[in-house]
């Protein structure tokens, strides 16, 4: 019996010592997919570094943005690790809120994350936060409603392509609206598809000295577009649709055409949800044949807040969650096609890969078109393709994302819309101090 | 002269709050009905027959655990509910029985906290939270609900002391009871519904406060405000695991308002006929 009651306690005293050794990292993310596989497969991560636990506070995207900017404005010191976006990353890091990630590891190979992912989460050609999974935006259509249509879409369309086949493709006695875009009023909604379009029509939201541009001739025809071709070709109440409602149409088969994140390449896909899994083809966002193309680039990545005390610790967890041994754990256990996509080029050129996700090559394509560095065709002042990084921008998009909406909406003409956006935004710019 | 009211208008007046009943429920009924489909289902439009599938329900409870969140709630706001009250009954006997020239003011100065923004002092707070090294704590959020709830609290019971008659509080102190004998032996038990019900209102309003619950607490203190949260999801379907994560965050201050609907009817009626 003495020889059991010791092993016993020894085992005991070893738990203890282990847990009071043990480092608790708080982790914020947001409640997607891939962020639900990363804290089912998190026991692996504890398993080879018994010394660290995990706190995991999932939050809906806002609530978290907001939450985790108080936070880090006061020092409160409550999250180890951060899942933001590649909109805050250049700001906070300019702020010196985050923690640059130098120490990821000799086998991290921080040369393989997608060059344009890696800048735009970069600053002063420091990394400051690590991709968990990144994306563009494309066209998914319907490849049997444009052939009923009498339509080819080629794999890089032009606006007035798009546009055409978006009304050859509606039918509206059958419920097949010809397009489906966003709507819904918010800087990461309608505001993400509308400012990256604009970039193809050659569009900014600032020139060189921040002077708002929502005058110019370039955004009435983008506007006028956008909201002449839904009211031809898109469901209606197109003004309340975001990617979820549109992902909705999409499935039950309403829609022609969809261009929206890259992201939901997978769910349209896939025949549990979609009534159109088989019949879906791709195609890159369009371009008006000014050099830009209307796409997106986004990339939810992991941080350290610089008030973490366990900055170690962060770096370790980081490093696993954002490797290419990560991807190869949730291929073994979930299949190649649930791999977070968007972040690193190995990926995109692993066969297993190519086969499970027939989107792959398009993604990478739009991923590649997009430059957060050179987002437009006129020389802008600051970076973000489908947004402004800077901190104004959260306020001032949503603003004008209404007023587009409204027009959207009819409640307003598309003229007036951008008088009050040019209105609202010299004011905003005047007031941060941009215009003197 | 006693109005005479037909059968047939109490039938139309029956109708007409019971459809006016459903139509405030419905949004709740929704949600439920929603809990018991499947994604697909719950965004495929309007349907009030679900397939009565419990993956939702699974889903949930693996993805977070329920009981967590739940436990912070159920101390959270009966903690911060007796704290209320043991702070607010004797302020409101001050007011209701020896009031001064002020009494009014006081009161409508405490209300008048209630107007203001919560966010407008979020940045104040959280830096004492976070300088204090109170942020994701129980005792701290259940003392800041406290005083959140604290003015509505004390204008209840005011509201209600003031209908009891203060001869009984005399003759109680010309039997020679103190004043903590007055206010525990005499006062309370008179004042029972009124303070039941006010108990019960302040234990919804804590169970159901978010924007403070969500900024203060992560993962320790989070209460069932920051289950419902986590739920959201900008891109992918959530519906039927939102509405899940609802349901079972509403259940139990729905059951607990059902068995005690008597007490808050009569608490919230109380003085209101002369």
């Amino acid at each position: 019996m003495r020889p059991f009651a010791f092993t016993l306690g020894l085992c005991t005293a070893s738990l203890l010592a282990v847990a009071a050794h043990a480092e608790t990292l708080t982790i914020a993310t947001v409640n997607n997919g891939d962020m639900i596989r990363m804290q089912k497969l998190a026991g692996e991560f504890t398993k080879a570094n018994p010394d660290i636990q995990l706190n995991w506070v999932t939050l809906e995207e806002n609530v978290l943005r907001q939450r985790v900017t108080t936070d880090i404005a006061n020092k409160g010191g409550q999250f180890d690790v951060l899942t933001i976006g590649t909109y805050e990353v250049p700001i906070w890091a300019k702020n010196d809120w985050l923690v640059p990630l130098d120490n990821l590891g000799a086998d991290y190979d921080v040369d393989d994350l997608i060059p344009a992912i890696r800048n735009g989460l970069s600053s002063d050609g420091k990394l400051y936060a690590a991709p968990f999974y990144g994306e563009s935006s494309f066209i998914m259509y319907r490849k049997d409603l444009a052939e009923k249509a009498g339509v080819t879409l080629p794999e890089a369309p032009t606006w007035d392509q798009v546009a055409d086949a978006a009304r050859k493709m509606t039918d509206r006695a059958n419920g097949i609206n010809g397009i489906c875009l966003r709507g819904k009023a918010g800087w990461g909604e309608n505001m993400a598809f509308l400012t990256a379009t604009a970039n193809a029509f050659g569009a900014r939201w600032f020139d060189e000295n921040w002077k708002p541009q929502f005058d110019q001739p370039e955004w009435k025809k983008t506007l006028q577009s956008y909201v002449d071709l839904m009211k031809e070709a898109g469901p209606e109440g197109a003004s309340s649709n975001g990617f979820n409602e549109n992902l909705a149409l999409f499935q039950q088969g309403k829609c022609g055409m969809w261009i929206d994140a890259t992201v939901a390449a997978s769910f349209v896909t896939n025949p549990a949800d979609s009534t159109v899994a088989d019949k879906v083809g791709f195609a890159l966002a369009p371009d008006t044949g000014l050099g830009k193309r209307g796409n997106w680039l986004w990339a939810w990545s992991l941080a350290i807040p610089a008030g973490s005390q366990k900055v170690e610790s962060a770096e370790k967890f980081i490093s696993w969650a954002t490797s290419k041994a990560y991807g190869e754990l949730v291929a073994s256990k979930e299949g190649w096609a649930n791999v977070p996509p968007g972040t690193r080029q190995s990926l995109y050129a692993n066969a297993d890969y190519q086969k499970a996700a027939p989107f792959a090559k398009m993604t990478i394509d739009s991923i590649n078109a997009a430059d957060p560095t050179k987002p437009t065709v006129k020389p802008v002042p600051y970076t973000g393709v489908q947004f402004v990084a800077i901190p104004e921008f959260q306020g001032l998009g949503t603003t004008v994302g209404q007023l587009f909406s409204a027009a959207l909406a009819g409640q307003m003409s598309v003229d007036d819309a951008l008088a009050q956006a040019q209105t609202a935004a010299t004011s905003t710019m005047t007031e941060g101090g941009y215009i003197q | 002269m006693a109005r005479t009211v037909t059968n047939r208008q109490k039938a139309v007046t029956t109708v007409v709050v019971w459809i006016i009943a459903l139509l405030i429920f419905f949004p709740i009924l929704y949600t439920i009905i929603t809990s018991f489909k499947s994604e697909t289902e719950a965004i495929q439009g309007f349907n009030l027959i679900p397939s009565g599938t419990l993956e939702s329900y699974a889903e949930v409870e693996a993805q977070r655990g329920y009981f967590r969140f739940f436990l912070n709630s159920v101390i959270i706001s009966v903690g911060s509910t007796l704290l209320a009250l043991v702070v607010a009954v004797p302020a409101a006997w001050s007011m209701a029985f020896s009031p001064t020239r002020r009494t009014k003011d006081v009161l409508m100065w405490m209300l008048s906290t209630k107007m203001m923004p919560a966010v407008a002092v979020l940045v104040p707070l959280y830096l004492i939270f976070a300088r204090l090294g109170l942020l994701d704590n129980r005792v701290a959020i259940t003392v800041m609900l406290t005083l959140i709830n604290l003015p509505i609290v004390v204008w209840m019971l005011y509201t209600y002391f003031r209908e009891i008659p203060g001869e009984i509080l005399e003759a109680s102190r010309m039997d020679g009871a103190s004043l903590w004998n007055e206010i525990v032996y005499v006062l309370t038990p008179m004042a029972v519904p009124g303070i039941a019900s006010t108990m019960l209102l302040n234990i919804i309003l804590a169970w159901n406060e978010a924007f403070w619950t969500i900024q203060l607490t992560t993962t320790n203190a989070a209460p069932l405000t920051v289950f419902i949260s986590s739920f959201s999801s900008p891109q992918g379907l959530f519906w039927a695991k939102l509405s899940a994560a609802s349901t079972l965050a509403i259940a139990p201050i729905l059951i607990m308002g059902w068995f005690s609907q008597r007490q808050l009817v009569r608490g919230l009626t109380f003085g209101a006929v002369k």
